[in-house]
């Protein structure tokens, strides 16, 4: 993975100053809150409903074994014991005081993590594949590009006030784990018929209370164009993007008032006038970042390993290497999902334990690499099978090893009315009562089900692209629930249609219940709760729901 | 009066004295142009009378608005004494593209003021851009202004300044 060299430390030890120099001022009363406001933000600083949130990035969601640790001796310190993974590949800290958290910095900053651009209208925190590196699937590595684009984008001096925030996501395989569609810019790495390395371009995707699945604008730009492709798109948005209201600020709003075409000439007028040879990076630079993501040192392996079969005799193995071990390139090696998705417990809540745990298998087991995903768990991205087992035992022993993965109990739900400010109704809770319905068994009949529930417009827990997506809404001061179906945030994106009318907390648990028994009734054959729906539409699920209502 | 601090060619920032009068409207009404000193003009007001006065003599500034295309003014770069951009709010970053767009594209030396909602933290972002006077809002000294903008030993991209970025700098 890219190590940070000096450059990198001092530019990080320079932030970490400044803002210990702006929380004193603040501290000192010298600066109002007002004042304040926008400069705990550019760190990361939100002030939520009972305390401060800082939100820290994880790069493209990977980070190794001593940041790991650092994050779990934050959480311990600073914290009440845990943190939360958000659906940005990122990690954040629920419970900190104002005064503590330029020491914070210092801590992150010591394992070359910071809380850059993780807010404010900028270029926020680039996510990808957390497989990358890991499967067969890609043309390419994507952090390569990632960090290109982590580079770039860092206090950009023009992009740093753009009209609202700006997310980007890369991926090079097929099957798409960044939900690269519903993003600003969904960068998508191909082979052309060449053979040469370029990326398909997607602007204008996006969530929040005017969901839009994003156009191609460019089905090949040669990689080492995409300094200065990003650089025109970047522009263009700048200087047309609404700035009079903030919920029409997203690029999508100027994509789809424009319409695809429009846009796309803008962009490529712009790019035509744009220096080129000195906007895009030297290509040995590219190399150097490429060098970071060298292949690892993975041994010659056989293909299937003794010791995993053999586990497999005990059924709950059995179970997890079903549902939580996916497919290496390398021969005799896995990709190990640690699920932070157990019944009960907050989606993406992992306790410093954890974290350490997880550290510890990761330097033992995974070639020191750790992935974050978009839903919200982790990911071991190198473990060989014949460990697989032991890596197993200790997860289970420190409850990270429930099963289901890409399940109905692995949802995602964004922190809600129990931390969030702008939440109309609980996120969490909601989730807890569902997972509480689907057991192992059960959850495995079931089959993948993706299940996100927001607790505002804003989307954060992604209820547009969920399989289901449940929306909290707020009726005359009660928690309300909006039920969707159909919505993917994968290769096969699309946005999810409205149920009905919205059902009170109480009873949303029954309702998913009552979609998942029409599924199964409707199912033929191997079909995924997606496609019976995709098949059958809305009305037998509509149906079922509203009749039970009666 | 909005205290100006100027950057020189070497990089040094210092309190400068503002000889140009930034003529605006008063209730919707364009204010007189005195005299025949410096003055600052709306796009649409130079586009109007700049003519006359350049031809008098006058040396003429020209004030975009973060909503007016930079584009508009390229043919009469040459003519201008200098070019004010407006920040209306901190929050709003068209400027920063107009100012990078005259410097690398138009290629214009001239000054580029920043007027309006001129901060201390948005210092390096202007100077990086090619900004190089600035009228600030918020008392900002020289010497707070120039330690605002030497906050980051490093930078990681290319923009209208002569800073290498950190690929050059490993190189
Ligand atoms: S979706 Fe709404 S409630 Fe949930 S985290 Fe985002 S802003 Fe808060």
């Amino acid at each position: 993975m890219y190590r940070y060299d000096e450059i990198d430390r001092e530019f990080l030890a320079d932030r970490a100053n400044e803002f210990r120099l702006q929380v004193g001022r603040r501290l000192a009363g010298e600066i109002t809150e007002d004042q304040f406001k926008p400069l705990r933000l550019m760190n990361g600083l939100y002030l939520q409903l009972h305390a401060y949130m800082l939100r820290i990035a994880v790069p493209y969601g990977s980070m190794d074994s001593r940041q790991m640790r650092a994050l779990a001796d934050i959480a311990r310190r600073y914290d009440r014991g845990y943190g939360h993974f958000t659906t940005r590949q990122n990690i954040q800290f629920n419970w900190t005081k104002l005064a503590d958290a330029p020491d914070m910095l210092d801590a992150l900053a010591a394992v070359d993590m910071h809380a850059i651009q993780t807010s404010g209208n900028c270029i926020r925190n680039t996510t990808s594949d957390p497989f990358a590196g890991a499967t067969a699937e890609e043309v390419d590595d994507p952090r390569v590009w990632c960090e290109v684009i982590r580079q770039w984008s860092t206090l950009h001096p023009e992009f740093s006030y753009l009209p609202r925030k700006f997310k980007i996501a890369v991926t090079a395989a097929d099957h798409d784990r960044a939900a690269v569609k519903v993003h600003d810019i969904g960068l998508i790495l191909k082979r052309g018929d060449d053979g040469s390395l370029g990326f398909e371009v997607f602007v204008g995707g996006g969530q929040g209370r005017t969901p839009y699945v994003a156009p191609s604008i460019r089905k090949h730009l040669p990689v080492d164009q995409l300094l200065s492709y990003l650089e025109a798109i970047l522009r263009v948005y700048n200087r047309h993007g609404r700035r009079d209201n903030i919920y029409k600020a997203r690029i999508k709003i100027l994509v789809s008032s424009l319409g695809a075409e429009e846009f796309t000439r803008q962009v490529e007028e712009e790019w035509s006038k744009i220096d080129v040879a000195a906007a895009n990076l030297p290509d040995t630079e590219l190399a150097r970042i490429r060098a970071a993501f060298a292949p690892l040192p993975f041994q010659a392996l056989p293909a299937t390993s003794e010791a995993f079969e053999a586990a497999k005799a005990d059924p709950a193995f059995a179970r997890f290497a079903r549902n939580n071990v996916r497919a290496h390139k390398q021969p005799g090696y896995a990709v190990v999902v640690v699920s932070l998705k157990k019944v009960g417990d907050t989606p993406g809540d992992a306790s410093a334990d954890q974290m350490d745990l997880v550290a510890d298998l990761a330097e033992t087991h995974s070639l020191d690499d750790i992935r974050v995903t978009h839903e919200q768990n982790l990911v071991l991205p190198h473990v060989k099978l014949d460990a697989v087992p032991t890596v197993y035992a200790a997860l289970a022993a420190a409850g990270l090893a429930t099963p289901n993965i890409d399940l109905a109990s692995d949802i995602i739900a964004c922190p809600g009315l129990d931390y969030c400010a702008l939440a109309n109704a609980r996120a969490i809770p909601v989730a807890q009562d569902i997972a509480a319905r689907f057991d192992d068994d059960r959850a495995d009949l079931v089959g993948e089900l993706k299940i996100k529930i927001s607790g505002c417009i804003n989307a954060c827990g992604h209820h547009h692209v969920g399989h289901i997506g449940i929306l909290g809404v707020d009726k005359k001061g009660e928690e309300f629930y909006q039920l969707s179906l159909g919505g993917s945030g994968a290769e096969d994106a699309s946005l999810a249609q409205i149920l009905g009318p919205a059902v009170p907390a109480n009873r949303v648990a029954d309702a998913v219940d009552t979609l998942v028994e029409t599924y199964l009734t409707q199912r033929s054959g191997e079909e995924r709760f997606l496609d019976t729906f995709r098949r059958v539409g809305l009305a037998p699920f509509k149906e079922a729901v509203y009749a039970e209502a009666h | 009066m909005p205290k100006l601090i100027k950057r020189d060619a070497d990089g040094q920032f210092a309190a400068a004295e503002d000889a140009f009068i930034d003529i605006r409207e008063e209730d919707g009404v364009p204010a007189a142009i005195p005299g025949n000193g410096p003055v600052i003009l709306s796009l649409a007001r130079f586009q109007e009378e700049g003519d006359a006065l350049l031809s008098g003599g006058r040396q003429v500034g020209v004030r975009i608005a973060s909503n007016e295309a930079i584009e508009d003014l390229a043919y009469d770069l040459p003519r201008l004494a200098l070019v004010a951009l407006e920040f209306p709010k901190y929050r709003d970053g068209r400027a920063y593209t107009s100012a990078r767009l005259l410097r690398e594209r138009f290629g214009y030396t001239g000054e580029i003021r920043a007027v309006g909602d001129v901060l201390r933290e948005q210092a390096g972002f202007m100077v990086r851009c090619g900004i190089d006077a600035f009228e600030v809002s918020d008392g900002s000294s020289p010497e707070e202004w120039a330690a605002a903008t030497h906050r980051y030993r490093h930078v990681y991209q290319r923009a209208a300044d002569s800073r290498a970025p950190a690929w050059k700098e490993r190189a």
